[in-house]
């Protein structure tokens, strides 16, 4: 039974832990010692994939942005489903299509109210 | 090779099912019709828990345990789910006129009530640690955009984000819980766990008193008992009041009933010294949500004081871990679940156009008024106090019964001298009611359903109190599953 493992068996784990924590740390550390620094404005700039900089990160943007996000993370998450409900489509049957019916017509519900809300409008 | 579908019986969450659809359905109706009918909407919410209450009748004396074990239908869980229905239909009720006063009267907020509901329908009736947990978040995510929902007020905004952020934090320690309790264990069904906890005899294991430690925090958190009641009162006092009033009751009385499922079968609550631990927090408890409830100016505030206090008689029930201490629960959780819904349509009342009426001086004469209003919060006064003929003294002759029929006098001693304490801080109020002078334009905001409602609240809380046979017979018969 798996229950009757004992502590001990997780000892492996904080000597994980305990080697990556201090891994990651030496190597700060050390590296802030060692290291030689010669700044300039380039460097000093956020990272942005390669393109200038054109303002501050904190600026207030639109909240559509954060809508159209959630509504596709929604219908990413649906399709992650479709894909090994499609795989094991011929031994679940009936059943298993009756289930993702349901499922897609809760999506629909969800997409009528965004829709009819504006939700999909940009302006 | 066929794969293995799990028994399904539908018809153990038919209730749910039911509701979960027509709260859809209220979404779609919602964005179809004018700004002006969105009121319509409240009445079909009223319609669909109706609906919902009508499919639990066939329900009756059936045990089903389905979906592999995760969901069971018991005498228990439907205790719960009718009493559930009734305090989200009051809670309805109670807010019709609130949401035109605050404008705030979108369609959404009566289907995020619903589906608060469902979650809290599937509570009760959660057998396994995740189905509990799915149902747990179902209930609190509905909750967090409920408290937050007068947007263009900056104390709604700052309570949601307060219950946002600790509701999260101790949902996360719940999972923490959860991990613990199946690494021990090796399984998240909570009879498997029971037996498993019973044959093995690891009741100090290292792993399982985390587990405990884990568990009892984030319910800590979710049932508001001292040390983790600091959300309560903020959260209370800038929520919507018919929200409020959802979070003191419903979502209280939700998590007590899974938490009792849980607590009993993941820890032998008999043996063992778990007992410590909840006998601390509940005095704390106790002691201190009456003690700074004293010294409040503000109803909502006094109230949640009030339901933190609450919070602690009714962990007696769970220390003393008998037959009685769990009925005892159970009774006291509807009657206090009516009494403090009464208490808090009362403050409903107060709020008019212009004027947010949460303060304890607004009730200034409203007694001379309204006779029947005073009427009535003497008598949620009286058996939030325990004093009979009411709902709150059958409930406390149970839990301090409990506690000295398990050998904890001091306990019963504390919580005796704390009832004692909280006649002053109601009585007050009463005093406010009758004694002082009305202000000058003391038109309460009477609506229909505000009539049924406090009508509905003080009915049940005198009943409770003058014929509690039915409920004390169907809280014994229920709890005899944990025992």
């Amino acid at each position: 039974m798996i229950g009757n493992s004992p502590p001990i068996n997780y000892i492996p784990i904080f000597i994980f832990i305990a080697v990556s924590l201090a891994f990651g740390i030496g190597t700060l550390v050390l590296s802030y010692f060692v290291q030689v620094r010669v700044n300039d404005p380039e460097k000093l700039s956020t990272y942005e994939c390669g393109s200038e900089p054109i303002s501050d990160a904190r600026n207030p943007f639109p909240a559509r942005y954060y809508i159209i996000a959630m509504l596709f993370v929604i219908f990413d998450v649906e399709v992650a489903f479709l894909y090994p409900w499609a795989v094991v489509f011929n031994k679940i049957g009936l059943f298993g299509l009756i289930e993702m019916i349901i499922f897609i017509a809760l999506f629909l519900v969800a997409y009528v109210y965004a829709w009819k809300k504006g939700g999909l409008e940009w302006d | 090779m066929d794969p293995i579908l799990p028994d399904i019986q539908l018809i153990a969450i038919l209730p749910e099912i039911i509701l979960a659809l027509l709260a859809c359905g209220l979404f779609v109706a919602e964005s179809f019709i004018q700004r002006e009918k969105k009121e319509q909407l409240g009445y079909y919410a009223i319609g669909a828990l109706a609906l919902t209450l009508l499919s639990t009748i066939p329900l009756w004396g059936k045990e089903i345990s389905t979906f592999s074990g995760m969901v069971v239908l018991d005498s228990y869980a439907l205790f719960f789910k009718t009493a559930l229905i009734l305090i989200s239909a009051i809670i309805i009720l109670m807010s019709f006129e609130y949401v035109k006063i605050e404008r705030i009267n979108l369609g959404e907020y009566y289907g995020v009530i619903l589906f608060a509901t469902v979650g809290m329908m599937l509570m009760p009736s959660a057998n396994d640690l995740l189905s509990f947990y799915l149902s747990l978040e179902l209930m609190s995510m509905s909750l967090y955009v409920l408290v937050a929902f007068m947007r263009k007020d900056p104390k709604s905004v700052e309570s949601g984000i307060k219950y946002f952020l600790t509701g999260v934090l101790a949902s996360g320690i719940i999972l923490y819980g959860i991990a613990f309790l199946y690494g021990t264990s090796g399984t998240t069904n909570l009879g498997e766990i029971s037996v498993f906890i019973k044959t093995q005899e690891i009741g100090s294991s290292p792993s399982l008193i985390m587990a405990f430690i884990l568990m009892i925090t984030g319910f800590g958190f979710k049932i508001a008992a001292v040390p983790f009641h600091m959300w309560a009162p903020d959260v209370y006092e800038g929520a919507p009041t018919p929200v409020t009033a959802f979070l003191s009751s419903g979502s209280k009385v939700a998590a007590f009933s899974v938490m009792l499922r849980v607590f009993i079968n993941s820890f032998d609550l008999n043996s063992g010294s778990w007992w410590q631990i909840l006998w601390i927090i509940a005095v704390m408890t106790m002691t201190l949500g009456n003690l700074v409830a004293l010294t409040q100016t503000k109803l909502k505030r006094m109230l949640a004081y009030s339901s933190i206090a609450h919070a602690g008689y009714l962990l007696m029930g769970l220390i003393a871990a008998s037959q009685i201490g769990y009925a005892g629960i159970m009774i006291y959780l509807v009657g206090y679940a009516f009494m403090t819904l009464g208490a808090f349509t009362v403050i409903v009342l107060l709020c008019r156009k212009n004027h947010r009426g949460d303060q304890i001086s607004d009730l200034a004469g409203v007694a001379r008024t309204n006779p029947f209003v005073g009427l009535t919060f003497i008598l949620f006064a009286l058996s939030l106090i325990g004093i009979p003929p009411t709902a709150g003294f059958v409930g406390k002759l149970f839990l301090f019964n409990a506690a000295i029929q398990g050998g904890f006098y001091w306990l019963a001693i504390i919580g005796v001298l704390n009832s004692t304490v909280s006649l002053y801080y109601y009585f007050r109020v009463v005093r406010v009611m009758y004694m002082d002078e009305p202000a000058e334009d003391l038109a309460l905001s009477f609506s229909p359903g505000m009539k049924i409602a406090l009508g509905f609240t003080a009915g049940m809380t005198l009943l409770l109190g003058l014929y509690p046979e039915p409920i004390i017979r169907a809280a014994i018969d229920s709890v005899k599953i944990f025992l």
